[in-house]
């Protein structure tokens, strides 16, 4: 078995997504802070929240800094807010982001309904190991208001069409993001989430 | 491809138990919520509404463990309200699993509670519950519609439509999108257990008037409803309780019904 950690926040509902790592066949805890020795196969940042104090709460409860803890081989997955803060900073706040990717994070114009709120499908553009086995034009649960803008476009493994591109998927060495919710995405979340721990196996 | 429409099942719960009549052959016991909440997501509903209308306080624990039970055989969104007066039972609710809470009077009574609940969720938990009604006493200063020589505005009730605010329900949908609604669930009550179709001047006259996503409820007796309010509206998502209750009408041939009419929905 897989043991994994969620990083709780203290903001809502991370059961939904506890639940669906335990249908996959993990073991799973929460944790409010990275202060013990990291002996957990992966890690999610889940996507309830608000960006400053999400982030605030990963930085000043923390004995040690999050890309120490997880350096660049413990599997990180950041569902919506916590893909958001991989980034540099976002319009959401004005603390900086985890900045394990390049780029920030903007709300989405107020030319369409916002929050993006509901299933859209998602465009592959290129290969990630958490797309294994998932169709092009699958369908996923959105709800978010921001979005991602990486400076560098090879991150970005899947889009979706909202009047603009949103990245729905991107992907670093170790940090994987989805900006919508796979935990709550049907069968074909569930797959995302089993790719995910496939990872953490190796 | 655009955001498909959202096709939405609600489910009235009484003291832990769906009450209104339920036809299935394939559930024994058509009043568990659980095994309810269950088959709706297998065949494809998009997503789940429960109103708790259990009257007392003191039984407003069961909905706890209700929600925690559904929360754990379904991957899909869901929503639970009916009752919801204060911010701990709202955080009650969604620390047990819900990922949405549906508030109507508690709003009316309370709307900073909206804002507070904003700033500890997020926007997209906080849905707002409007129950409209025509009213034909056109006063000053109210949003007018007409239909046909008929003159109203479309007045806010609480309390599951048995007291009226006064409250214009255009500018009610205004006020609460600015306080911190994610969604609104509209419901018009002329038209709620008619199964004459769903409110098309006010599901219309709110979609136009906030940024947020609205869901159509009241008055679905027929997948032709359906295409209908999707048809003649920008609304989002539509409920509908009573044609779900019949195998019949399950979610997935709804949905087919509407694909083959141009309504973009996932299948």
């Amino acid at each position: 078995m897989v043991k994994v950690a969620i990083f709780d926040y203290g903001a809502g509902n991370i059961f939904s997504l506890k639940n669906s790592l335990e249908k996959n066949n993990a073991t799973v805890d929460i944790i409010t802070s990275f202060d013990k020795a990291n002996n957990y196969s992966g890690i999610l940042l889940p996507g309830v929240g608000n960006f400053d104090p999400a982030i605030r709460s990963i930085r000043d409860y923390s004995k040690i800094d999050f890309q120490d803890y997880v350096q660049d081989k413990i599997p990180v997955l950041g569902i919506c807010l916590g893909m958001e803060m991989f980034f540099e900073k976002s319009e959401e706040g004005n603390e900086k982001g985890l900045g394990v990717m390049e780029g920030e994070v903007i709300i989405l114009p107020k030319t369409m309904k916002v929050p993006h709120m509901g299933w859209n499908n998602i465009k592959i553009k290129k290969q990630s190991k958490i797309l294994e086995g998932i169709k092009d034009s699958s369908w996923v649960y959105f709800v978010h208001s921001f979005i991602a803008r990486p400076k560098k476009e090879e991150v970005v493994k899947a889009e979706s069409d909202y009047g603009i591109n949103i990245p729905a998927v991107v992907e670093k060495v170790n940090f994987f993001g989805t900006q919508f919710h796979p935990e709550k995405s049907g069968k074909i979340g569930s797959v995302m989430i089993n790719n995910f721990l496939s990872e953490c196996k190796k | 491809m655009p955001l498909t429409k959202r096709i939405i099942p609600c489910l009235d719960v009484k003291n832990g138990r769906v009450v209104k009549g339920l036809h299935f052959m394939s559930i024994k016991d058509a009043g568990d919520p659980v095994l309810l909440a269950k088959k709706y997501s297998d065949d494809g509903a998009d997503e789940l509404i429960f109103l708790d209308i259990t009257a007392s306080e003191e039984q407003r624990e069961i909905i706890k463990t209700l929600v925690t039970k559904v929360a754990q055989v379904i991957d899909i969104p869901f929503t639970v309200g009916g009752g919801v007066k204060t911010l701990q039972h709202a955080r009650d609710i969604l620390l047990s699993g819900a990922d949405k809470v549906a508030i109507n009077t508690g709003a009316v009574k309370n709307p900073k509670i909206l804002t507070e609940l904003m700033e500890l969720f997020g926007k997209q938990c906080v849905v707002v519950a409007i129950d409209a009604k025509r009213n034909y006493n056109t006063e000053k200063g109210k949003n007018i519609f007409s239909e046909g020589d008929q003159k109203f505005w479309f007045e806010v009730f609480i309390y599951g439509g048995k007291k009226e605010t006064g409250l214009d329900a255009i500018e009610w949908a205004k006020k609460v999108e600015n306080l911190g609604a994610g969604e609104i669930l509209l419901t018009s009550i002329d038209k709620d257990g008619t199964k004459d179709g769903y409110d098309i001047i006010l599901t219309k006259g709110i979609v136009n008037s906030v940024p947020i996503p609205v869901i159509a409820s009241g008055g679905c007796g027929k997948e032709d409803h359906m295409l209908q309010v999707f048809k003649e509206t920008d609304v989002d998502a539509a409920l509908a309780a009573s044609i779900f209750h019949y195998e019949t009408h399950a979610v997935d041939k709804v949905k087919q019904y509407l694909k083959e009419n141009s309504i973009p929905v996932r299948l």
